[in-house]
């Protein structure tokens, strides 16, 4: 199973396995890593799973989709590497991938 | 002293109140009872990814186990609450058991409104709340079955929508004159009346359901002096709140559990969250909401009050649905007399309807329009004012709105 590493703003880092097929934001939440909020439970509807992904691995990320983009134009401290974790879908190829979790997602 | 907060219901308003509980330091025992087998579970994908069977049952769950054990949340699936008795301060089980608290919080959510008509009782009728409502659905939902949806609200459409990209052979039944006409404008509902049938969706208005048909199965289903031959319904007719038990107990309800901004009744021990509150809004006008902002929030506004720091709730509501590859984004509450101003054309499937109020922005219906969406809700939540003319031209950006 691809494991994904989670690090929150304090520099906590969380090694957890992911099924391929799940989202990034489902990582978080089904294995309780703080700092993503996923109201609306990964419908790209809320802007509330906002993650950092690490340089290295974001050209391995399918590019953003129109809804994403917008959604995250709206998120506070965005950055060029900045995506929503709902729409990043687990693979295989992304074991080992970093990403962050901002200060907040509201 | 016993420190316990008893939670009825097990939905999305009552596990956001053990995470927050628990993030404002509240240190007593939570005990949940919920009367489906399950732990909390996400109800919003079972009408679109889990009946389309995109996404598997384990996804639906809103917290894994280890949640529950490590917030200290003793989880009671598959029991019912009998009574509460608000004198002993303890709630009574259908498994004969007394569970006494210090406060308790109602999030008893909704059921889903029966419809009485003849033959509502026949096999192959379907309705939509829960995960086993959708594997008895999904077990009939073969291609070139003939299904009848009865209502043109949120759940019917989105049911239609995933049966039409299944095969099914789909007659939607509204007996208003326009699709969901209690949830969004009327531009919007021509919109989407238009993209169902575009897809393939028989879409009868005006037209309410007056029997189903059959002998013991349903064969068809009748409209006034027509029968329409159906193998399966699914009726979303609306839902009704959970109330009783908080009646039974002398609480105010009206169409919902009568709270105020802490989300508290007027028993000092006794909260309540979610849809199942009749509670005021931020326009000062009382009101029940289905949907997962008000359960998040009023969840989160109950606890923050039961951990001893209450915070008013005046969150501006926020609603969603999937429909083929149109997701419509909602901010606000509408009024049948708001101005209404169209942005874009939705002939491009892109396109959004803000309501005005007084000259501020009241609430948005977005179409596959999440700038107008998120700049709506901002100048919701700031009682902003937007020239109309602006607001429905194109070339000036929402960004510069906000």
């Amino acid at each position: 199973m691809p494991k994904i590493k989670y690090i929150d703003e304090k520099g906590t880092e969380r090694d957890v396995e992911v099924p391929a097929g799940w989202s990034v934001m489902e990582g978080a939440v089904k294995n309780l890593i703080p700092g993503i909020d996923a109201d609306c439970g990964g419908a790209c509807a809320c802007a509330t799973c906002h993650v950092y992904v690490d340089s290295a691995w974001l050209e391995k990320l399918p590019p953003k989709q129109d809804m994403e983009e917008t959604m995250l134009d709206f998120a506070q401290d965005v950055e060029s590497n900045s995506r929503l974790s709902c729409q990043i879908t687990v693979t295989t190829e992304l074991d080992g991938m970093v990403v962050r979790t901002p200060k907040t997602q509201h | 002293m016993l420190q316990r907060i008893v939670i009825i219901g097990a939905g999305q308003a009552a596990a956001q109140a053990v995470a927050t509980l628990r993030a404002e330091g509240y240190a007593g025992a939570i005990a949940m009872v919920g009367d489906e087998p399950y732990a909390p579970y996400q109800r919003p994908p079972l009408s679109k990814a889990y009946l389309m069977g995109t996404l598997e049952r384990a996804r639906l769950f809103l917290k894994p186990d280890s949640f529950y054990r490590e917030s200290d949340c003793e989880l009671i699936l598959g029991v019912a609450v009998r009574a509460i008795d608000r004198k002993a301060r303890s709630v009574l089980l259908s498994d004969g058991r007394t569970l006494p608290y210090s406060m308790l919080l109602l999030a008893t959510g909704t059921r889903v409104r029966r419809i009485k008509c003849p033959g509502a009782v026949l096999a192959g009728i379907h309705y939509l709340r829960s995960i086993e409502d959708v594997d008895g659905l999904n077990a009939v939902f073969q291609k070139g079955k003939r299904l009848a949806v009865v209502g043109g609200g949120y759940i019917g459409l989105e049911v239609a929508a995933v049966a039409v990209k299944h095969g099914l052979d789909v007659t939607v039944f509204e007996a208003m004159d326009r699709v969901m006409a209690r949830a969004v404008s009327k531009p919007v509902s021509d919109f989407f009346e238009q993209a169902h049938r575009a897809a393939g969706v028989k879409l009868l208005l005006n037209t309410g359901v007056d029997a189903f048909e059959g002998a013991g199965q349903l064969k068809s289903v009748k409209a006034g002096a027509n029968h329409f031959p159906a193998d399966i319904a699914l009726v979303g007719i609306g839902v009704v709140p959970n109330v009783e038990l908080a009646k039974e107990a002398g609480l105010a309800c009206e169409d919902g559990i009568v709270v105020d901004q802490n989300c508290a009744t007027a028993d000092p021990a006794i909260f309540a969250a979610g849809d199942c509150t009749w509670h005021v809004g931020r326009e000062g006008i009382p009101l029940r909401l289905e949907s997962v902002q008000n359960a998040i929030d009023q969840a989160k506004h109950a606890a923050y009050a039961m951990a001893g720091k209450p915070k008013t709730y005046s969150e501006v509501p926020w609603f969603w649905s999937d429909q083929y590859d149109l997701k419509l984004q909602i901010a606000g509450l509408a009024r049948a007399d708001d101005q209404i101003v169209v942005r874009g054309d939705p002939t491009s499937r892109k396109f959004a309807a803000f309501h005005l109020r007084d000259g501020a922005v009241a609430a948005v219906e977005a179409v596959n329009a999440p700038s107008e969406y998120l700049v709506g809700r901002k100048l919701i939540a700031a009682g902003s004012h937007v020239a109309p003319e602006h607001l429905a031209d194109l070339s000036v950006p929402m960004k510069s709105f906000a």
